[in-house]
């Protein structure tokens, strides 16, 4: 075991993981980040906690990561490159394992310019996959970036994030190898729609190997409304939503029920996906849905370990 | 070659100069002028909207090149003139501002907002190809640099947000990594960004604080 996180059991005994996201509150408040890790708690594995996602300024990862963990939950500390140098990152990394964090996702992140302080400074003195290698150097050389000693153990099971909607296409497998190769334990893929994209980047994937040595989790995103599932198309970046998609939603009766039905129809493809060890289910904003897009999966109960 | 500027509000110029009353006023003649921001149809206009707010100006000119050292042979010329004001408002860019200050005493303002030092991708079309970061990378990214052409700085990019050939952060602009990406590609090189390009050391760049050089001489 690297870390012994919950994540990292179950996806090592072959089991197929379900984890969730969770957005902390632009606030001060430990009761959100407890109200939201209580919905979800007894439906995933493992929940991520953005790290100031889409720039926006947020209650700190590793802060809402410690929060969890008093619930019982097996967190995932997202960490973003645009904020923080390597010094910065180092120090909460050391931070996050002393608070019994065990998960930790590298992430270039959404650049500021979107976000809500669109006139600060980026960082961006690592990229994400920089990230990756570094944390397997703290891990099990014991090094710092500088080569230094680490006093300590470094137990981190190591995420990464991967696109296979992004361009190029022919890249994406090779940029997959590449984070393995850095020492990415597990990804989590954004959002799913296009099933058939998907189907031919997971062959490819296998085809190199890949899926014996990384665990992939596919991102999937319950809809709320059709004007969500039009934004994420036009505006979030690296997401696309096939048209037909949008069509449903315009032409069903509750928008709001089609949009759990449509992921849910995409988990049962995924499912079926040789070499995909799991889902990672993004529903920020709208974590009480989670359990019944689990349930519905047919993915209750979550395996103890 | 050519460093890129842009006037500044005629606001924040009248509040730099809110406690002087006598104004001489210096245009450039080669990158200010050729994007009009600093040239002599501006700088006339700029000394007639100073006027108009009720500042004297004692003179003005267009040095040739005014980051050039012989912008002190021009100070002094004109120096009679200059000395009858205040302080001295620069049409040029920092460097300009920097240069006339660096052989004067006197109080100096920029008019201009200096932006980057651009390169001429299409005609009047300029883009930011370097940051001068004393570190070049160009070798592994096939010529195009990913530092400033990339939004996020990537060494190991296209990043997630790479679609269609355009940046995430701004569709306007293309993705540099995919332009890296082609280029490699075109040249038999994709084996190249199998590498893991490694972190790297910013100290030679502005984060490693103040920056000179000195020329050695073959003789020494
Ligand atoms: S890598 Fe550095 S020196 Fe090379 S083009 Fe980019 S900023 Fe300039
Ligand atoms: S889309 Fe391309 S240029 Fe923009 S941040 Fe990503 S890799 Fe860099």
């Amino acid at each position: 075991m690297k870390a012994g996180t919950n994540l990292e059991k179950i996806l090592e005994s072959g089991q197929f993981a379900v984890t969730a996201e969770v957005g902390p509150p632009k606030g001060s408040s430990p009761a959100v980040i407890r109200r939201r890790g209580e919905l979800v708690r007894n439906s995933v594995d493992a929940v991520n906690v953005t790290d100031n996602q889409t720039a926006v300024v947020r209650m700190s990862s590793v802060a809402g990561c410690a929060i969890l963990k008093t619930l019982g939950v097996d967190p995932i500390m997202q960490i973003v490159c645009r904020d923080r140098n390597r010094i910065a990152i180092q120090s909460d990394v050391l931070g996050a394992i002393a608070l019994g964090i065990g998960n930790i996702l590298c992430l270039s992140g959404d650049h500021q310019r979107f976000g809500n302080h669109p006139t600060s400074k980026s960082v961006f003195d690592i990229d994400s996959m920089q990230l990756i290698q570094a944390l397997k150097n703290m891990r099990d050389e014991k090094q710092f970036i500088s080569g230094e000693e680490v006093s300590g153990e470094v137990p981190i099971y190591i995420g990464a994030a991967a696109n296979p909607f992004a361009d190029p296409f022919e890249f994406r497998v090779a940029r997959l190898a590449k984070k393995v190769k850095a020492g990415a334990d597990f990804i989590q893929t954004q959002a799913v729609y296009d099933v058939d994209r998907f189907r031919r980047w997971m062959e490819a994937v296998c085809e190199r190997g890949l899926d014996k040595e990384v665990h992939i989790l596919a991102g999937v995103i319950p809809i709320r409304s059709v004007g969500m599932a039009r934004y994420m198309r036009d505006y979030v970046a690296g997401v696309t939503i096939p048209d037909e998609i949008i069509t449903r939603l315009e032409q069903a009766e509750k928008a709001k029920e089609e949009g759990v039905r449509i992921p849910l129809e995409i988990i049962e493809q995924l499912k079926e996906i040789p070499g995909l060890h799991g889902i990672h289910i993004m529903a920020v904003g709208w974590e009480d849905i989670v359990p019944e897009v689990v349930e519905r999966a047919g993915l209750l109960p979550r395996p103890v370990l | 070659m050519i460093t890129i500027t842009e006037q500044k509000p005629f606001e924040e110029i009248l509040q730099s100069l809110e406690k002087n009353t006598a104004v001489y006023i210096i245009g450039c003649g080669t990158c200010a002028t050729m994007l009009h921001t600093g040239g002599k149809s501006e700088v006339l206009t700029m000394k007639e909207r100073l006027e108009e707010a009720g500042k004297k100006v004692t003179g003005w000119m267009v040095i040739p090149t005014a980051c050039d050292q012989l912008t002190k042979a021009a100070l002094v010329e004109s120096a009679r003139t200059i000395q009858e004001a205040d302080s001295i408002l620069v049409m040029a860019c920092a460097f300009g501002v920097q240069t006339v200050g660096f052989y004067i005493e006197m109080q100096v303002y920029p008019a201009l907002n200096t932006l980057f030092v651009g390169k001429e991708e299409g005609p009047g079309h300029f883009i930011d190809v370097c940051m001068q970061c004393g570190n070049c990378v160009l070798a592994s990214t096939a010529g195009i640099c990913p530092l400033v052409r990339c939004a996020k700085s990537l060494l190991n990019g296209p990043c997630g947000g790479s679609v269609g050939g355009k940046c995430e952060v701004n569709p306007d602009i293309p993705c540099a990594w995919q332009i890296i990406y082609d280029r490699l590609a075109a040249q038999g090189r994709l084996v190249e960004l199998d590498k893991i390009e490694p972190i790297r050391d910013w100290g030679t760049s502005a984060s490693g604080g103040p920056r000179w050089f000195n020329v050695v001489t073959s003789d020494e």
